[in-house]
């Protein structure tokens, strides 16, 4: 195995496959994210979205591929917690978070820092800590919620959650997977806005079905088709292109 | 620093239970050493060993929830890590008999002579001295239980397939020390004890101490479980619990935080082993029999998995059960047995403790539907 390539690319995919028992759910996949960049991933049910994530967090390993993270990192090889200390977080299309966990708890357990059991058992919150989580409740606007119980917030609540536990990692990829399921527009409107937000500083990858959803973000668009890519460009340049149409929009 | 990280998550509840289960321990023992026998406060020796010994098995419970129902692994081979710290008592034990032997030989225990042992085998040294045993006790569990948690937890083995893993090995335990040649009494095991410390076993002040060491083993076992749930830690234990996955995916290695209660608990197995056997004057291979480490799971749910206090209640009523049952209507026991489990199951899915919140809850409920 060749030594993977340097690249100037924050996430570098090439020629990835992963098979399920014979179904390529990736199908030598190529995808460039640039580091600073937002990119909007779309594309009808099981077009390997998720797969993808799950090859990027090492939940996956490829069968064939290079995977590389920040022009070095090789993600074939690392588990899901090397690579989620390189900087890379996720929030999963289902969303989970800790149920039986307050709200502010669960942004703490995901706070960037601590990770090792024998320094937990001794370490009380810091100062900075503590500000930072105050910081992200005013950002995802769960103040009021901070000491409920993670399971009796509604759908779109936990959602908001699990991006404030993105925020609390601080990773230089965020991968986000369908974020705005289950939320009214007005709350999609606001999560773009935050999704605009937090790209100012982090990198993102996010996976959508809601089109006005993708066109608020305004940014460049994959188009995920059987495992590969069928097309990449502006909202409305992918969405002008026939093949995109057949297998997708036009639906 | 220890005391701070010792009082961080000992609740007003927790403390409270904590000064009970000192109480529990600290007043028989006044009533048993200076009352008189006739009196009515009188505590009789034959009680505090009753209660001592359910107050090992309150410890063995208090072990399996620290894994089980703050980390999700329902472990079935804990009655192992109790019966191998009992096994490290009983050779001490066996060692302070002496020339007191049936054979009378100042070396070798009983069994050894009857199975013609010429000399001492070697990991019978030491067992002579206290010093020596106290640590085993620990140890040994100890190292087992990372062993076995080092491979399963790295491999990532989970739920039923760790279950009977956990199985497998009482169950392997138990053969290998039922053989005579494993050199640990066989069948028989290791009974007739003497001494302890130099105090005769039988004395009832001896009873009367040992009965106060469980108590306050299981006082400092309530402790340092509250430590170490109220902690970071214990946050992000009880997040492996419930999603394991998505700790990973926020970096945490998950394999440590398994394997540090893993072994924490079984440590602790063992030590409430080690103060049971001198209690109950044996101990034997049917210890490591795979039902005990089913029973130390059911005596958790039924207290309330998850609490710290549920296993302690579970422990001490479901046994105090059996030895009523047992005594009156031994047929009935296994049945007995059975049925609770099944009632926990599916009625009382938070165990005792979790009673009274459930009937709040339900209450409320009720109140809610009322008016309409
Ligand atoms: N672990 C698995 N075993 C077998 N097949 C799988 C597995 N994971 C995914 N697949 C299949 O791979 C394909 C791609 O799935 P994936 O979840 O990546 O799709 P997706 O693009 O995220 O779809 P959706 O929009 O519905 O979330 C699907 O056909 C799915 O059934
Ligand atoms: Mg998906």
């Amino acid at each position: 195995m060749s030594a993977p390539r340097s690249t100037s690319a924050l996430l570098y995919l090439s020629g990835v496959t992963v098979s399920f028992d014979g179904f390529k759910a990736l199908n030598n996949l190529s995808l460039l994210v640039e580091p600073g960049e937002m990119r909007a991933i779309i594309g009808p049910n099981g077009a390997g979205k998720t797969t993808m994530m799950d090859v990027v967090t090492g939940k996956t390993r490829p069968d064939e591929g290079e995977v590389v993270f920040d022009g070095q990192a090789d993600l074939t090889r690392l588990d899901e917690a090397d690579i989620a200390t390189l900087g890379i977080g996720r929030k999963f299309q289902k969303p989970t978070v800790f149920e039986n966990h307050t709200v502010r708890d669960n942004l703490l357990l995901a706070l960037a820092g601590q990770r090792s059991w024998y320094r937990l058992l001794t370490a009380a919150p810091t100062r900075a800590e503590n500000d930072r989580l105050e910081e992200i409740l005013a950002v995802i606007r769960m103040r009021p919620q901070q000491h409920m119980s993670a399971a009796r917030l509604s759908h779109g609540q936990k959602q908001w959650l699990e991006i404030g536990m993105l925020l609390a990692q601080d990773p230089k990829l965020l991968l986000v997977d369908e974020p705005v399921a289950g939320m009214t527009d007005v709350e999609t409107e606001t999560t773009a806005q935050v999704l605009r937000e937090i790209n100012k500083s982090h990198s993102v990858v996010v996976v959508e079905h809601d089109m006005s959803f993708v066109r608020a973000l305004g940014v460049k668009v994959t188009v995920l088709h059987e495992g590969s890519m069928l097309a990449e460009g502006t909202l409305d340049q992918v969405s002008a292109d026939p093949r995109v149409v057949e297998v997708y929009l036009g639906r | 620093m220890i005391t701070r990280f010792l009082w961080q998550g000992v609740d007003r509840k927790l403390r409270w239970f904590i000064a009970l289960v000192l109480a529990a321990g600290i007043v028989p023992v006044l009533l048993n050493l200076f009352t008189p026998p006739g009196s009515a406060l009188h505590v009789p020796a034959w009680a505090l060993q009753l209660v001592g010994k359910y107050l090992c098995y309150a410890a063995l419970a208090l072990a399996v929830d620290l894994v089980w129902g703050y980390c999700g692994i329902l472990t079935l081979g804990h009655a192992a890590f109790f019966a191998l710290g009992g096994y490290c008592m009983g050779m001490y034990l066996m060692r302070q008999i002496g020339s007191r032997g049936v054979y009378g030989n100042p070396i070798l225990p009983d069994f050894m002579v009857f199975l013609n042992y010429k000399e001492l085998p070697w990991f019978w040294r030491g067992f002579d001295h206290f010093w020596f045993a106290a640590p085993m006790i620990v140890i040994v569990p100890s190292v087992l239980a990372l062993a076995l948690g080092w491979f399963a937890f790295r491999s990532r083995v989970t739920g039923v397939y760790l279950s009977i893993i956990t199985q497998a090995m009482t169950f392997a335990l138990m053969l290998a020390f039922f053989r005579n040649d494993t050199g640990l009494g066989g069948n028989n095991g290791m009974t007739d004890f003497k001494d302890i410390l130099g105090f005769p076993v039988q004395a009832d002040g001896t009873r009367a101490a040992l009965y106060l060491a469980s108590a306050l083993m299981l006082a400092l076992f309530l402790l340092i479980a509250g430590a170490i749930v109220g902690s970071r830690f214990g946050k992000a234990l009880t997040a492996v619990r419930d999603a394991e996955s998505r700790m990973r995916f926020l970096g945490y290695r998950v394999e440590g935080y398994k394997l540090f209660v893993f072994v924490l608990s079984a440590a602790m197995a063992g030590i409430a082993g080690a103060l049971y056997v001198p209690q109950v004057g044996i101990i034997n291979p049917s210890e490591f029999a795979p039902g005990n480490s089913i029973e130390a799971v059911l005596w958790v749910a039924v207290g309330g998995r998850g609490t710290l206090i549920g296993p302690v209640i579970g422990a001490v009523l479901v046994n105090w059960a059996k030895t009523y049952l047992t005594g009156a209507l031994p047929e009935v026991w296994l049945f007995a047995l059975g049925g609770l489990f099944i009632a926990v199951t599916l009625f009382l899915p938070r165990g005792v403790v979790g009673l009274w919140a459930q009937l709040k809850a339900g209450r409320e409920r009720s109140r809610r539907v009322a008016p309409a």
